[in-house]
């Protein structure tokens, strides 16, 4: 993981509030990491709608699987981007274009300069995270797995969502 | 990402001591991490219970692989390492098992210093010699030594920090730059240590191993040991880990890099070579430690206290040859000890009586207050002749090397009130010195 730091309170709140996320580079592969995500989100309680243009058209998980953003016609909270970095920034233009209220890159994911155009048109930026692992991290689950999750908490609730 | 890039302080050690892992059950409320003592865990449905399997998500399958008062632990130990994951398992020599697992095909090896626990060469030289994997040992005075020793089959570079049986402590920092070059792990055991005298992955150190046995759990309570990653090592830079790095047919063609990125290695430690090898920890083993570690800083204190002064009673004793404690001033340890671990080398100890063999022996047999037996990291002061026992299946040779010589008597202090400590040493070296005399 680099060096950028998002706080435990920032990544709790998109968690929390986000509903409907557009997973760009979602893979059909049952043994691909986007679909591990993909399918653990839905178990939260995220409607994850699959951005892949090689297989537009197939259902994926129970939804059907679009060629671009521009396809979804429901609105989107978030953009959780599986892509190389280089593939960033046309992903960024369209995800400000539909009104994404964050841009969230998987792990190894970064790109400053697409970041810096989408938070100065408002968006939030996550990079270089893997939802689903913060996910599991700030809620305990991640724990279950001997992971050092970093939480210090005397509190008895470290649910997420409702 | 512009304003918030500066971690906060991070918890102090003592905090994670009591904290880590360890936050109040959801379930009950239980403010203690409770003793579950389970082996089986029930599914929702049979997606779930696929999910699972799949290692999509998280959650309890089996206890052979995961149990919540055993992951409590391995959260609490990867936290005080300042590491990624950890996975838990029945002692020290399991861990070393698990790790290795992962790390070694047949035909592979790895060198490590021959400054270790005797039981620790004797697994690597003739029970791991039964998966084909080999190991080469090396002087770890001179850590040019390890770069020569290593191969393209090489796969790991093994060492203890603070070496078993005592006095002895290994320069970490270069060493760690040699695996760096030949891209591959150093593996650091740092039982005798405990990450409150010294964290490896500071140092460059890849993977740290430990008998929880020992200090962690601090009480002579029960057997533990576990595997931490710092979760920093990339294993795709070569083509060394195929078993990281490749689609795993144990696991329906799963990658484990990929997919679980910095806790790859402790996922895949757990999710086949736990699974698959079965060395399991015992829940009420993991409390036993759990309730260990948080009191591991202010024991540690004292083990350092006592062995310091036990130390320089014994170099001061007109019975006594040598001591090697990296504590005190004559050793040529002395340096190395204030670099790595500067709050003090450990309570682990050896000196050598100036009759030898049967002085030594003689010694041994004659404590009262002291325990005579194979163990370390104890409430308990506790004595041993390694050559007759913990590196008894060592040649004399590998004796010596390692430091556990005929004459040599080894010495973990405990937390006793100090005087006694001393004074119950006093007789016996004095009753042994007068046996030698008749």
């Amino acid at each position: 993981m680099s060096d950028l730091y998002y706080p435990d309170w920032q990544i709790r709140r998109i968690l929390r509030d986000v509903n409907t996320v557009a997973m760009v580079g979602a893979s059909t592969n049952w043994n691909r990491p986007s679909y591990f995500a993909m399918k653990y989100m839905q178990d939260k309680g995220f409607r994850v709608i699959p951005v892949n243009p090689r297989a537009a058209g197939e259902t994926l998980l129970g939804e059907e699987v679009v060629a671009s953003l521009k396809d979804i016609t429901v609105p989107i909270d978030m953009v959780d981007i599986f892509q190389r970095s280089e593939r960033v920034p046309p992903v960024v233009d369209e995800a400000i274009e539909v009104g994404a209220k964050v841009i969230w890159m998987q792990l190894t994911v970064r790109h400053d300069e697409a970041a810096k155009k989408a938070e100065d048109a408002g968006l939030t930026v996550i990079m270089d995270r893997c939802p689903k692992i913060e996910f599991a991290r700030l809620s305990g689950e991640l724990g279950w797995s001997g992971i050092n999750t970093k939480v210090i908490t005397s509190r008895r609730s470290r649910q997420i969502r409702a | 990402m512009s304003d918030n890039k500066n971690d906060p302080r991070p918890p102090g050690f003592e905090t994670l001591a009591i904290h880590a892992g360890a936050s109040p059950d959801e379930k009950t409320g239980a403010r203690n991490v409770p003793i579950y003592q389970t082996t089986a865990y029930v599914f929702d449905d049979a997606d779930h219970a696929a999910s699972l399997f799949n290692l999509q998500t998280f959650g309890y399958i089996y206890s052979r692989l995961t149990n919540p008062t055993v992951s409590a632990l391995e959260e609490k130990v990867a936290a005080l390492e300042d590491g990624r994951g950890a996975v838990a398992c029945a002692s020290g020599h399991a861990a070393q098992m698990l790790a290795m697992f992962v790390l070694m095909n047949p035909g592979d090896n790895f060198v490590a210093s021959r400054n270790l626990y005797g039981g620790s060469v004797t697994q690597f030289t003739h029970t791991f010699k039964k998966f084909d994997w080999h190991v080469n040992f090396v002087d770890p005075a001179d850590p040019e030594n390890f770069r020569n020793a290593i191969d393209e089959k090489t796969k790991a570079i093994f060492l203890e920090v603070l070496a078993n049986p005592g006095g002895i402590i290994v320069d970490l920092e270069p060493i760690a730059e040699i695996a760096k070059d030949a891209g591959i792990p150093l593996i650091v055991d740092n039982t005798m240590a405990t990450p409150y005298l010294c964290r490896p992955f500071e140092w460059g150190a890849d993977i740290s191993i430990h008998s929880m046995t020992k200090f962690l759990c601090g009480h002579g309570t029960s057997m533990g040991g576990v595997v931490v990653e710092s979760g920093h090592f990339d294993w795709a830079q070569n083509d060394k880990f195929p078993s990281m790095t490749e689609p795993d047919p144990a696991y329906h063609g799963l990658t484990f890099y990929e997919t679980f990125g910095d806790f790859g290695f402790s996922t895949k430690a757990k999710a086949v070579a736990l699974r698959d090898l079965g060395p399991t920890l015992a829940p009420q083993n993991a409390f036993n430690i759990l309730t260990g570690i948080e009191s591991l800083p202010v024991r540690m204190d004292r083990h350092l206290q006592n062995a310091q002064a036990v130390a320089e009673f014994l170099e001061g004793h007109p019975a006594v040859a040598w001591v090697s404690y990296a504590g005190l001033k004559s050793s040529p340890y002395n340096a190395l000890a204030k670099k790595y671990l500067p709050k003090g080398p450990g309570s682990v100890f050896t000196f050598g009586l100036k009759g030898g063999y049967e002085a030594g022996v003689r010694a041994v047999e004659s404590v009262e207050l002291l325990s005579h037996l194979a163990n370390l990291g104890d409430t308990r002061s506790l004595i041993i002749h390694p050559a007759s026992t913990t590196h008894r299946q060592l040649t004399e040779e590998q004796q010596i090397a390692s430091g556990a010589g005929p004459d040599v008597v080894r010495l973990s202090i405990g937390l006793e009130t100090v005087d006694d400590i001393i004074a119950d040493l006093d007789q016996a070296l004095s009753y042994a010195q007068q046996k030698a005399a008749e």
